[in-house]
């Protein structure tokens, strides 16, 4: 009973609203300190590959930007499909909060991953490779969602119409996944998701892992600060705003 | 110090990854905070032109 009530209080907007506010600074703290301590041992304590030197430290930010583009696209795409299906305005919120941040990580990896492959690969950037061109795609689906909501003036339609592109485009992020054994060409093979072993040594491991956690804490903070923007400017005439604003300005 | 910062060789790719790790980090901080602090400054005018009794002169925002 507990667990039906507390998923009907999360399409409550005052609910989300404090909820997000009391989340974000825990998940502030959290993050910048697992962000420094990944970059101190993947910088400093990690020793360098036999093969790319020191140049293979660029995986700490290359690999959590682009694990964190995908998980945010799940998110927005789940959320949009539950607004949708559901017909809740919290779970919508929810998406259009996570579409810039995601956009934002993608256009990283895509960078971070430019800046690795020069002195790897001998380029920045292989049109024909089946990762990077996928990675690329997922860029457009954030920035395709973005820009679809932008044209409607009635945000309910903006809602309805965006979950659909937001729904059809997850068929991208197993391609994204897969796409490094399906067509193997310039990018390399997985290295931890693996079904065996992971191909790495457990100190390099460790700071990878702790980098990718610390970017995901650090996505729920952002998450959480841009969802209440989104809750307000929704809800700027409901009366709990109002009770809400008289508080915090008198 | 000296060869710590010098990547060894790889000076130049590490430290731009990093570097534009660390903007993209910040600007989203930026941005997010920016984007509650307009929707609070716009739904505090909402409710002082509601309580004026006139009308908001934007009903819906998308």
């Amino acid at each position: 009973m507990g667990l039906v009530r507390w998923f009907h209080q999360l399409a409550s907007p005052p609910y989300v609203y404090r909820l997000a506010g009391q989340l974000a600074p825990w998940f502030a703290v959290t993050a910048g300190l697992l962000l420094l301590t990944g970059a101190y041992g993947g910088l400093v304590l990690a020793p360098e590959d036999y093969l790319q030197g020191d140049g293979f430290r660029i995986i700490y930010v290359h690999v959590p930007s682009a694990y964190l583009s995908m998980l945010a696209y799940m998110i927005m795409a789940t959320s949009a499909a539950v607004g949708f299906v559901w017909r809740i305005k919290m779970a919508h919120g929810l998406a259009v909060s996570a579409a810039p941040l995601g956009a934002s990580f993608t256009l990283l990896a895509l960078v971070t991953g430019g800046i690795w492959g020069k002195p790897m690969w001998g380029t920045y950037w292989q049109w024909a490779d089946a990762r990077l061109m996928s990675e690329l795609l997922l860029l457009f689906l954030f920035a395709g969602y973005m820009v679809l909501r932008a044209s409607f003036d009635d945000r309910e339609k903006a809602d309805r119409v965006s979950a659909i592109l937001a729904v059809v485009g997850v068929i991208n992020i197993p391609i994204i996944h897969y796409s490094v054994e399906w067509w193997s060409t310039l990018h390399q093979g997985p290295t931890i998701a693996k079904l065996d072993q992971p191909s790495i040594t457990m100190d390099m491991l460790t700071p990878l892992l702790v980098m990718i956690l610390g970017f995901t804490i650090f996505f729920a903070w952002l998450l959480c600060k841009r969802l209440q923007g989104e809750i307000l400017s929704r809800e700027s005439h409901a009366r709990w705003v109002e009770q809400l604003l008289e508080g915090t300005t008198r | 110090m000296s060869e710590f910062l010098q990547m060894g060789g790889y000076a130049a790719y590490v430290w731009s990854a990093y570097g534009i790790t660390l903007i993209v980090l910040g600007a989203n901080i930026w941005a997010a905070f920016r984007n509650h602090a307009k929707m609070l400054a716009r739904a505090q005018r909402e409710n002082r032109l509601e309580r004026s009794g006139r009308q908001p002169m934007v009903k819906q925002i998308t």
